[in-house]
């Protein structure tokens, strides 16, 4: 058995963080595997936007012209599932592995090795997924999976070489999730500084529990369905295959029993930073503490019973779809409690409107859109009209670019001087928010009114009737990506360059929080003994 | 051989380590491997065999680190109280895991197999290409070749058997290392991997016997599909819990774990009892209804 070195057994003796690339290969401290998440997801961010701006290239007049249809297909699904486990999930583990044991006061997370292992599976991720595009070119399979990214059977149990790789990728992100949950979990349970009660977490930590508990209770039936398409598509199984007895609709249910907690797996970590950035610029404590974690426990469970608002049109029982539709809307009450007190942080405050408080506000005024027209759908009968049209498209691009998008924007201009120590240039930051904000909206708003006049969605081409609100969705889509150029120059900028001014350790004015109490940039090592809470 | 309990005792953070990023280029190479072969590309086998030694190596020596962390004493209360934490959630995940697995067998039984069936009124008959299937179970749905299933009362009954007593001797063995009785530990550490190996023994001859006598096989259908990926996956985790006990056992053999402080053994223990629990799960809902 290794024998383990003296030095080993002082953590104290080394404080200076390691040199080389090992420091990030082996990393065992919270800020560089936070900082490789969040580098691994902008990464992806900027990929998954490519391959949008392939999409309204395609889509900017009709008739075929950039891409195959089969080429199509397979890029929508990338851009979906790119988006969803490499971009904004990452980013969102980035910020909790950085940020919660700064906030709750703890020397690091609580199973670093284990949290290594969690972000270095999803590179491996990502590469299988992308692969097959690879071994087409040597003659190999028909290029990556082309099913949309909820993988429906028959028709995922059905197409080329690359839905295995991308089921193998399910696998691995769901080996990653999983672990990165239990740390999460653990380090919130178990490092508190001494004094800390659970009632007196940063709401980010809190967003966190129940993000982590929703993948640890979610994750593994995809993992589990997964599995069960591969037996179905080499080994002769007939899970969801009429012929043998099966059903392609419990794939469906399979998917979206993940795949709707998913959805608030990836709203809640940027509902948690939204109390802090908001109370923060209103210079007021936050609105309605208990009310939010309560709220954000509401959210969590019941996400778990309302999956199938996404199968309305896939032919269940009446009495299913009349359960779903109203466990659905019920789960609108929760998340109106959490803009209640939003609004109510703000209220009467000495608002400013830096940077990281504008992106907040943006979050709330296009989460609001998301959720109002997810009302829409969620009613069982109109659904059958909005469903597979460019509504749902509209309607899930305000929900999660308007919800956790900005919400991540926000989070990255707040926490950047703090994990930097220089403040980024405020002037880029407003222009990339208004142009974020104004094309997003010229982007997805005619999203919305092609959908109503009925131009369906995942196809290629369309009629000559949709094509001018379809330039100027592709023109707005264009202007997009260009912004987001913006934001990388200016965080680059930040890290890299040295004009930025020198940010406090508070870096805001109305700043709260154990995090703020440290120096800006916080040390190799943070709270290694731990501070006292009152 | 632990340290005392320390208040002023720092948190434990380890040094930086190889074995993480070790361990996500094996399950990669595993993933790559298995995506390779599934579609009959013999080149996945190098991905495949590359993957597993690595696996085994990054596993034995990650786990070696750690034993060698325990005995140098850098452990503390704290510390211990985040492996327990780690390892509740990590059987929780698991336990999602199978019961996805009982929800799909739920599903297809009484849900999926009735559906299929209720298409024989004249309106309805057009909408199905076979209008005369239906529903019962064991179905092996409408196009699949008639199999026995194997009777509960046989050796599934036997295995039953077989890992309660496992479960109980598990535990022998944990008051015996409680109370000192370090002969007793080693008795039972072994009786319990002996009974795990009998179980999957049986559990062999019983799958063998499916595929060469009964005509039950992956292919029959959702019966066979739900019987073999649930009885399937719980092999392989008796399987996995089985060599968690010998490396526990071996352990013990080198003199480590002492009444107070024996977590490993203490996980591995909650991990075969989570087995045991999902076998009386899966005799009742697989073999027996």
């Amino acid at each position: 058995m290794s024998a383990v070195k003296p030095a080993a057994a002082h953590p104290d003796e080394h404080h200076e963080p390691p040199r080389g690339i090992t420091r990030w290969l082996y990393a065992t401290n919270h800020k560089d595997i936070g900082t490789m998440y969040l580098v691994f997801g902008t990464l992806m961010l900027f990929v998954g936007g490519l391959l949008a701006e392939l999409i309204r290239s395609e889509l900017m007049t009709p008739a075929m012209r950039v891409l195959s249809p089969e080429a199509y297909n397979q890029v929508i699904t990338v851009h979906g599932l790119v988006m969803v486990f490499a971009a904004v999930m990452p980013l969102t583990a980035g910020l909790a592995n950085y940020l919660i044991p700064l906030m709750i006061g703890a020397p690091d997370m609580a199973l670093p090795r284990l949290n290594n292992w969690g972000f270095w599976l999803l590179p491996p991720a990502a590469i299988l997924l992308v692969l097959p595009w690879g071994l087409k070119l040597f003659g190999i399979g028909t290029g990556t999976i082309d099913t949309g990214w909820t993988m429906y059977a028959p028709l995922s149990t059905q197409s080329g070489p690359g839905a295995d790789f991308a089921f193998v990728a399910v696998l691995l992100l769901g080996l990653s999730s999983t672990m990165a949950s239990i740390n999460i979990l653990v380090t919130i349970l178990n490092q508190r500084a001494p004094g800390m009660t659970l009632m007196q977490v940063p709401l980010f930590a809190w967003s966190w529990v129940i993000t982590a508990l929703l993948l640890i209770a979610v994750f593994p039936a995809l993992m589990a369905g997964s599995i069960m398409q591969i037996t179905d598509r080499h080994f002769g199984t007939h899970f969801f295959s009429a012929a043998g007895g099966g059903d392609p609709v419990l794939w469906e249910h399979i998917f979206w029993f993940f795949g709707h907690p998913e959805v608030y797996i990836l709203l809640l970590p940027t509902a948690g930073v939204l109390p802090h950035v908001l109370s923060t610029f209103a210079r007021k404590p936050v609105y309605g503490y208990e009310a939010q974690v309560y709220s954000f426990w509401a959210i969590g469970l019941m996400s778990i019973v309302v999956w199938a608002h996404h199968m309305f049109t896939s032919g269940m029982p009446a009495a299913a779809n009349i359960y779903f539709m109203l466990s659905t809307m019920a789960i609108s009450i929760p998340v109106a409690v959490l803009f209640f007190c939003w609004f109510g942080t703000l209220w009467r405050g000495s608002m400013t409107f830096e940077t990281p408080m504008l992106f907040a506000l943006g979050y709330i005024v296009l989460f609001g859109i998301g959720g109002l027209t997810g009302l829409v759908l969620s009613d069982a009968a109109a659904d059958q009209q909005y469903h597979n049209t460019y509504f749902l498209v509209a309607h899930f691009h305000y929900a999660l670019f308007g919800g956790p998008v900005m919400g991540l924007f926000a989070a990255i201009y707040y926490y950047l001087p703090k994990m930097t120590g220089r403040m980024f240039s405020e002037r880029l930051g407003r222009w990339h928010f208004w142009l974020t904000i104004i094309a997003f909206n010229v982007v997805f708003m005619p999203q919305f009114l092609l959908g109503i006049a009925g131009m369906p969605r995942r196809i290629p081409d369309y009629a000559l009737q949709f094509a001018p609100l379809n330039m100027v969705s592709s023109l707005g889509a264009f202007v997009l990506g260009a912004t987001q150029l913006l934001f990388l120059y200016n965080v680059l900028q930040t890290v890299f360059g040295r004009s930025g001014a020198k940010a406090s350790d508070r870096v805001w004015e109305g700043a709260q929080g154990l995090e703020f109490t440290l120096p800006s940039p916080p040390p190799f090592h943070t709270f290694s003994t731990p501070p006292v809470i009152e | 051989m632990s340290a005392a309990p320390d208040a002023h005792h720092p948190y434990y953070v380890p040094q930086p380590s190889p074995y993480p990023i070790l361990l996500a280029g094996a399950v990669f190479l595993l993933g790559l491997g298995l995506a390779l072969l599934v579609n009959s590309l013999a080149a996945g086998w190098w991905p495949l065999g590359l993957g597993a030694l690595l696996l085994a190596g990054t596993l034995t020596a990650w786990f070696g680190r750690v034993v060698g962390e325990t005995r140098s004493g850098v452990y503390g209360h704290q510390e211990e109280r985040s492996f327990r934490w780690g390892m509740l959630w990590f059987i929780a995940s698991e336990l999602v895991f199978f019961a996805s697995l009982f929800g799909v067998l739920f599903y297809e039984r009484n849900i999926a197999v009735p559906w299929l069936a209720s298409f024989t009124s004249r309106a309805w008959s057009a909408y199905t290409p076979w209008p005369h299937f239906t529903a019962a179970w064991p179905s092996a749905g409408p196009a699949g070749r008639p199999f026995q299933v194997v009777t509960p009362w046989g050796i599934p009954a036997i295995n039953t058997l077989i890992l309660l007593s496992s479960g109980a001797t598990v535990t022998w063995a944990h008051l015996g290392l409680r109370a000192g009785r370090r002969g007793q530990l080693k008795a039972g550490l072994a009786l319990t991997i002996l009974l795990g190996a009998v179980f999957l023994a049986l559990q062999i001859h019983e799958f063998s016997h499916a595929y060469t006598r009964l005509g039950l096989t992956l292919h029959s259908g959702v019966y066979g599909a739900t019987f073999f990926i649930l009885t399937g996956f719980h092999g392989l985790h008796v399987t996995i819990g089985a060599i968690m006990l010998s490396a526990i056992l071996l352990r013990t053999l080198k003199g480590d774990f002492s009444p107070e402080h024996h977590f490993a053994f203490e996980a591995v223990t909650w991990y075969w009892h989570f087995v045991d629990v999902v076998w009386l799960m899966l005799f009742v809902f697989v073999y027996w209804l």
